[in-house]
């Protein structure tokens, strides 16, 4: 792993002034730390037989080398791949079109604005594209040529592609900008598929999405280790708060299926968060039962191809049906809730069993009426609205030591527009509660810079400059109002928003959301608890 | 240097003009054959473009949410920053397209360096963009509506307004209309900034400058005709007319050569229109991320495309594989291992 600077040397090393060399003419610097590891190749097989069509050329390869041992007509697959997208995709043949260059996505981007690199600019990660889409489809950008900012596809526009398409998160901040509502994130999602069909791709990403083929969830846990880690988790609850509470296994005839990302069965703090689903679920008595089939809230297909996030995604009713579930309720989880909220029913709508019906709160009776047509609802959304029938009983001082801020995720709010449910969650289980600056939070939200599968460790300066936006708003709320810990409702929030705090806002913690409300909530029949959900003494309960 | 050459690119569409029109006395092609063939490219190449655009379907509804969405009844939805029904997106176009509401959201990011301490990064406002563009645009309307007078006999009251309140201000002879001054405004400074920022400087292609010194050279040479050439307009008038009817006869020597110029440029315009970034003012309308509702939890939304071959790896391939350790852990089975064997 390349060594990365300390965080005072990364600030003075920003420049956004761009360099003399015209982007065209800069080279790509490929040196250790610009890229992640790419895919395994059994991992690549394995998908190629699994969904064809999507993956490529598989083989042992390295970014560093010169040769990228490309097919022979790698250039044909990448212009075919391309021509065919743009028949698919009305997003992608108008956004190759109608940017005006006005420049208001430039500094909206996390990467920008940590590390000053001119391609990181929205519209320049666009217009590596974009330049081809001329040179290749366009009459002008044929006879024209540079002149017009168009060129032709070559070696190193694909090594670019990789570099840049690759530092993107899909987390959409600069679409919010954009006059004409260019989304950097379908211009990135169509550049992936391009080089996964020639076999270029990382294993952050394609390592999930074959274990969560294969094993049901992305970290390959394996149904009698999952169970494993979930009696796990039982334990600990009961050593808690002196009660058993229950988590059923693809077992039938359940109400709800709950489905929630395998991050939060895996470590901390998402297990802590786990743990707060199952207390919440038992403080209500749902009939619920998660499965180990689908055992995976997120779909890393997102940051593939839309025909393997359909297969991935595919899970969640093939099961719900499986046990007979009237309908799924989700965990925190930023990109599934994308994949929920705008693609799920539009692409597996037709696999809904008859079972299936509008989401009812049982505790509450509230008919989850924007949730009719997927059938699946947010856990934010469901705990809001017990909070709001008064269903749940809160001791908010074993979180008294908390002043809490909340990370809206780049999903939920961009994808969603889910920004009250969680606050006022929060808001109910917590005392201090303070929001980051405004242009930092709700639909204006910085990514934690390790979104759309990049939360690998080899690109840690990548992603320390693109958590600036992020770790300088939470070191200003940390310093204004002592702020000690940053809530979020997703799964890699919880993984990268440690190492990101833990270099821009040192002594800020992370949790999810339900971890808080596990914290505060009393169950019936529980004992007195002396720790919270980490183990740690709760307010009042230190030792001296 | 792509200013550069976008401005020579501009200048020699003034000399051929003024060449053509006035040395060459070709005055016929200019007056009627280049604006005609202009307007039909136009036409054919903006309407083939939008059709272009709608044959890709939308597969996915994408609306980027900008706002709180519709979900439990007590908390309040921004609908118009993330609409659910039809009528609530349209005022987000609506908004987009008439205020540039996404645009007016621009914010600026700032690394101030404190001596001693580390840099803070900070996002201010940063209106300025939206402003000019609005100017810009709204000018350019108005402008294209007076213009309507020359094509319109007798001139509808509409048009007579539009002049009215265009020229309110009363200054100077020929009185001024106010759009003249705002869209040079606006137009210099979107030029302006994309010369003086140097992240702006980086990413203009010859495709921002050209249009943009284009409509200021049509500006500018408007301006001169009225301002300062004093044209005969109700001789233009008639040659315009008589484009417009089909009824073409020899343009009267009285017509200063800026007329053919002017002429000369917006038809340069038209026809560059359809092929450029200035399609823009069509694609908007079709921004899959702004001209949908965020409801595809609520309602069915179809996409053609979609392949129903694609199917999960099933649940009996995933038990199959996983059967006897899921025993052992006491896992709920469809076939418990002495069945499956």
């Amino acid at each position: 792993m390349a060594k990365i600077l300390k965080p005072d040397e990364m600030l003075r090393s920003i420049n956004y002034t761009p360099p003399a060399t015209d982007w065209m003419e800069t080279p790509n610097d490929l040196s250790p730390g610009r890229f992640a590891y790419p895919a395994k190749l059994d991992k690549v097989e394995y998908l190629m037989h699994e969904v064809p069509g999507v993956f490529g050329n598989p083989r042992t390869w390295n970014p560093s080398d010169a040769d990228w041992q490309l097919p022979p007509n790698w250039k044909e697959i990448v212009v075919n791949g391309f021509r065919e997208r743009l028949d698919k995709y009305r997003s992608l043949k108008l956004f190759m079109d109608i940017c005006v260059r006005c420049g208001a996505c430039a500094d909206k981007c996390h990467f920008f604005i940590g590390g000053g690199d001119p391609k990181n600019m929205p519209v320049l990660r666009a217009e590596l594209m974009r330049s081809i889409y001329r040179g290749e489809f366009t009459l002008a950008g044929k006879i024209l040529g540079k002149l017009t900012g168009a060129r032709v596809m070559e070696e190193d526009v694909l090594k670019e592609w990789f570099l840049y398409f690759y530092q993107c998160t899909e987390c959409r901040r600069c679409s919010l900008y954009c006059p004409y509502g260019i989304d950097t994130a379908e211009v990135t999602m169509m550049a992936r598929e391009l080089l996964h069909l020639v076999g270029i791709n990382i294993n952050w990403i394609l390592e999930p999405v074959a274990n969560c083929t294969r094993t049901g969830n992305h970290l390959g846990i394996q149904p009698h280790a999952f169970k494993d880690i979930v009696d796990f988790m039982l334990d600990d609850i009961e050593t808690i708060t002196g009660k058993r509470v229950k988590c059923p296994l693809n077992e039938k005839g359940h109400e709800i299926l709950f489905i929630t990302p395998s991050g939060d069965a895996f470590a901390d703090p998402g297990i802590y968060t786990f743990m707060g689903y199952l207390i919440l679920f038992d403080a209500i008595g749902l009939d619920f039962t998660m499965s180990t089939y689908a055992s995976e809230g997120g779909n890393f297909g997102l940051f593939t191809n839309a025909d393997m996030m359909k297969a991935i995604n595919g899970k969640m009713y093939a099961e719900a049906n499986r046990l007979g579930a009237k309908w799924i309720l989700g965990g925190e989880c930023g990109h599934m809730w994308r994949v929920v909220n705008q693609y799920m029913d539009t692409m597996n709508g037709a696999m809904q069993g008859p079972q299936m019906q509008t989401p009812v709160n049982p505790i509450t009776g509230t008919v989850f009426k924007n949730a009719k047509q997927t059938k699946m609802v947010h856990i934010a959304e469901f705990t809001a609205d017990l909070i709001k029938h008064g269903k749940l009983n809160f001791d908010k001082s074993r979180n008294s030591n908390i002043i809490a801020t909340y990370h809206d995720s780049c999903n939920p709010a961009r994808g969603m527009g889910m920004f009250e449910e969680p606050r006022y969650v929060l808001n109910s289980v917590v005392d201090q509660f303070h929001d980051m600056p405004e242009n930092t939070i709700r639909e204006q939200t910085f990514c934690c810079a390790g979104g759309s599968g990049l939360n690998t460790d080899e690109i840690m300066d990548i992603r320390m400059r693109g958590g600036l936006p992020r770790g300088n708003a939470l070191r200003h709320v940390q310093e204004k109002h002592g702020v000690n810990t940053m809530a979020c409702v997703c799964a890699i929030d919880r993984a990268t928003l440690i190492p990101l705090a833990d270099y821009w806002a040192p002594g800020v913690s992370i949790c999810g959301l339900h971890e808080l409300v596990g914290n505060a909530l009393i169950l019936d029949g529980e004992g007195e608890r002396t720790t919270d959900l980490r183990q740690e003494p709760l307010p009042g309960m230190e030792e001296e | 240097m792509k200013a550069i050459y976008s401005l020579i690119l501009v200048l020699a569409l003034v000399v051929l003009a003024t060449l053509g029109a006035g040395a060459a006395k070709m005055q016929i092609i200019f007056a009627y054959c280049v604006p005609g063939t202009a307007f039909v490219i136009f036409l054919v190449g903006f309407t083939a473009k939008i059709i272009g655009w709608a044959k890709s379907p939308v597969p996915f509804r994408i609306p980027t949410t900008g706002g709180q969405q519709q979900s439990l009844d007590w908390i309040a939805q921004n609908k118009w920053d993330n609409p659910s029904t039809g009528p609530q997106t349209a005022m987000r176009m609506l908004l987009e397209v008439l205020t540039f509401r996404s645009l007016f959201r621009n914010t600026k990011v700032i690394l101030r360096h404190d001596d001693g301490k580390n840099p803070i990064v900070a996002y201010v406002s940063a209106k300025w963009l939206w402003l000019f563009a609005l100017l810009f645009h709204y000018s350019f309307l108005v402008i294209a509506l007076r213009h309507m007078r020359l094509f319109l006999q007798p001139v509808p009251q509409f048009i007579v307004a539009v002049e009215f309140v265009d020229s309110v201000l009363q200054i100077y002879t020929p009185i001024v209309y106010q759009t003249d001054l705002l869209i040079l405004a606006g137009a210099g400074f979107l030029l302006a900034r994309r010369l003086y920022d140097a992240k702006l400087r980086y990413i203009s292609l010859v495709n921002d400058y050209f249009p943009l010194l284009l409509i200021l050279a049509i500006a500018l040479s408007g301006m001169y005709m009225r301002y300062i050439a004093k044209v005969d307009v109700m001789a233009i008038k008639d040659v315009v007319m008589g484009l417009t009817t089909f009824k073409f006869k020899t343009p009267p020597a009285t017509i200063d050569v800026s007329f053919y110029v002017h002429v000369f440029l917006v038809s340069t315009l038209l026809a560059y229109f359809p092929f450029s970034k200035l399609m823009h003012f069509g694609g908007v309308f079709l921004s899959p991320t702004r001209n949908l509702p965020n409801d595809t939890r609520m309602h069915h939304h179809e996409n053609p495309w979609n392949n129903p071959a694609i199917k999960p790896h099933s649940y009996e391939a995933y038990e199959d594989d996983f059967r006897e350790p899921m025993f052992e852990a006491g896992l709920p089975l469809e076939k418990n291992p002495e069945e499956a064997a």
